[in-house]
């Protein structure tokens, strides 16, 4: 009773115990830049960001530690949908759109926008198609939707195995996110570096599961988007003295297209659809509109984003809950552009042309993090060439305060909201595979008749182990963040989208329809990704293999239409049970003979 | 099943399915056509800004923030409408 009494008090309050953090965490900044100001190396400002802000998310998780299932699974759905929204935004907005987007913008201009619009469009189709739908079935996982409409363990699996693979390259991703971050500001190897990170990632999650994870990625997402915000807005006040760069990055692109007449660069920034030489190219066309589509298919496909809104209190908040996350995410994305144009300013103007030996203290430092910057003085005259300065997308958001000279308690805050954004994700992504695995396999399949200790041990166990893997494949270094991110959604758009959408939408979609549907899309997808990345496949009409969805997802929905038509349709129970999903208000009519919470 | 008859039930569904292509459409517009047409709406510059340039970098990304917010109270009415909005 005295629980329940200072949980309702807890969610009431919810807005001044954050708008408190918030105000905390500017003092906190405050008072390191003082302490810059007054001689504080560097160094130990980079240690404060670091352990301070995962310190927090370790206090948070702490507190939120559970011993019930549905606070462990769904944070006992209560979760009010503007502050959902937030966590949403955290658990979405990964070191891929922190760290490598606006890098990403930067190297490719219009090109990079593909990601900007296939990272937010997607949410129209989840608020739209699949998460109120969800939300009123009420389960604890996505694959447990497949396996009830689906009547069975096979579909169950099928969801599992993808949910797994998606998941896992994902996270591996983050880790390797966490790794260049935590290296870069703790001044420890890259490998070292990933196993402090994997510390922070577990102290989030492991004692509270879904519960603790919404509320640290709530702290998560103030702290990130402060960071983004921050250097953006500064630079754009101090090259336009207009404080908004939503706005003012317009004669940064003006400026860019000056430059780059002055450098001989043939491929403008803002040019669409153009190859290296500045022409239209049918390829580059075809491309951007195949990532766009994958990345919203992969959106709306991906279980640590659709089981956030497991957790809302009802399908009407679970609705608006998809409004509030697009709009946290909005708030990033539409200043990535900025951050992008005004890194690309600044090294056009600064950088290029200077003489080597006298480049700044971050060229340097930057060197230094696993090859991802590199100056080499090709033709020997001892200035720098625009063909001499090779940066990775991966670092440009991370470096940019310090090549536009800002002050170094900027960079600090930026690598707290890199690590703000990879661990959250990472956390979400960790919780989808491990109560995939726990309640899914572990509880449906081995043991129905676990004790709820017994369950939620297993889920810690396994959350620990998954989470240890990751790290050490990371260390490995497999690929870029954004492909290995890119990936991730290809194959959760190709295997799970359609049995999803055609769950809900098409009650004549049967059992043997999805569950072919799944295999054949998802085994195409998987197909063309391993096959161009490994063993040298020629392209299919020239689509890279991020976008390796566009060939799996048709053939997935063509499939399960063709073998649902062609096989008996689904029990007259089953269409009833499709029928309470749809409306929100009154029970499920759950068909007789399946098992659920 | 919140007490309706079959006809209700598939009214609502009728008007929740228009609802949803009405917003699918649009979703296709701001996401695929416009960027199509991106090199012609490049011709236009506005404050700095290119126009096809602008839309696939902020344009289409305040659609999807209105759209999501709309269709969450637009389908809110067909709720109420039919009774079967929770309490």
């Amino acid at each position: 009773m005295a629980q329940a009494m200072a949980k309702s008090s807890f969610i009431n309050n919810l807005g001044k115990i954050y708008a408190g953090y918030a105000g905390g965490f500017i003092f906190f900044v405050l008072v390191l830049a003082v302490l810059e100001q007054m001689g504080v190396s560097n160094r130990i400002i980079g240690y404060c960001f670091v352990f301070l802000t995962i310190g927090v998310y370790a206090y948070i998780g702490i507190l939120s530690r559970t011993m019930e299932l549905s606070e462990y699974y769904v944070a006992g759905r209560v979760v009010p949908p503007f502050f959902n929204g937030m966590a949403t935004g955290a658990d979405w907005m990964s070191a891929a759109s922190f760290i490598s987007m606006a890098g990403g913008l930067y190297l490719a201009g219009y090109g990079g926008l593909g990601y900007v619009l296939g990272w937010t469009g997607g949410y129209v189709l989840v608020g739209v198609l699949l998460a109120p739908y969800l939300r009123k079935f009420g389960q604890f996982t996505v694959p447990d939707f497949l396996g009830v409409r689906y009547e069975g363990n096979t579909a169950r699996i099928c969801g599992v195995v993808v949910l797994i693979c998606a998941s896992f390259t994902y996270i591996v991703a983050q880790c390797f996110g966490i790794g260049i971050i935590t290296s870069r500001f703790l001044d420890i190897p890259f490998e070292v570096a990933i196993f402090v990170g994997l510390v922070g990632i577990l102290v989030c999650s492991m004692l509270g599961g879904m519960r603790a994870v919404t509320w640290t990625q709530v702290a998560q997402y103030i702290i990130l988007i402060i960071a983004y915000l921050t250097p953006v807005v500064w630079l754009s006040y101090k090259l336009y003295g207009n404080p908004i760069p939503e706005l003012s990055y317009g004669q940064a692109l003006t400026e860019i297209a000056q430059l780059e007449q002055k450098l001989g660069i043939t491929k403008p920034h803002v040019g669409a659809y153009v190859d290296a030489a500045g022409k239209f190219s049918w390829v580059e066309f075809n491309n951007f509109w195949a990532l766009v589509l994958t990345l919203m298919i992969g959106t709306a496909s991906l279980p640590h984003i659709l089981m956030r809104y497991f957790t809302t209190p009802n399908v009407r908040d679970a609705r608006k809950s998809v409004g509030w996350s697009i709009f946290f995410i909005f708030l990033l994305y539409f200043t990535a552009p900025a951050y992008a144009a005004f890194a690309k300013l600044e090294v056009y103007r600064n950088v290029i042309g200077q003489k080597i030996a006298e480049l700044p203290a971050w060229v340097q430092n930057w060197s230094q993090v696993g090859g991802l910057l590199t100056i080499k003085d090709n033709n020997g005259d001892g200035i720098l060439q625009l063909g001499e300065f090779i940066i990775n997308q991966d670092i440009i958001v991370l470096s940019m305060p310090e090549i536009a000279g800002l002050p170094y308690v900027i960079s600090g805050l930026v690598a707290a909201g890199g690590l703000a954004a990879a661990l959250s994700t990472a956390d979400g992504l960790l919780l989808a595979i491990a109560n995939a695995l726990s309640h899914d396999i572990y509880y449906k399949m081995i043991d129905p008749k676990a004790s709820t200790l017994r369950r939620l041990t297993v889920a810690r166990v396994l959350l620990v182990g998954v989470a240890i893997i990751a790290a050490a494949v990371a260390g490995t270094r497999p690929a870029g963040i954004i492909q290995m991110v890119a990936w991730a959604f290809s194959l959760a758009a190709a295997g799970l989208f359609a049995p999803l959408v055609l769950g809900i939408w098409w009650k004549r979609t049967n059992a043997a329809g999805a569950i072919s549907g799944m295999i054949v899309g998802f085994g195409v997808c998987a197909y063309y990704l391993v096959g161009t990345r490994y063993f040298d496949m020629p392209l299919w009409f020239g689509i890279r293999n991020i976008s390796s969805a566009l060939f799996g997802l048709p053939l997935a929905f063509l499939v399960t239409w063709a073998v649902s038509l062609m096989t008996a349709q689904p029990s007259k129970e089953m269409q009833a049970f499709v029928d309470s999903i749809r409306i929100p208000k009154g029970e499920l009519a759950w068909v007789k003979g399946v098992t659920h919470e | 099943m919140a007490d309706l008859t079959p006809a209700q039930r598939d009214a609502y569904w009728k008007k929740t399915s228009r609802l949803m292509w009405i917003i699918m459409v649009l979703w296709v517009v701001f996401s695929f056509v416009i960027p199509a047409f991106a090199v012609q709406l490049n011709e236009i510059v506005i404050g700095g800004f290119p126009l096809g340039f602008y839309m696939a970098a902020q344009g289409s990304l305040i659609a999807y923030v209105v759209l999501c917010f709309w269709n969450a109270s637009a389908q809110n009415k067909i709720d109420e409408e039919f009774g079967v909005a929770e309490e």
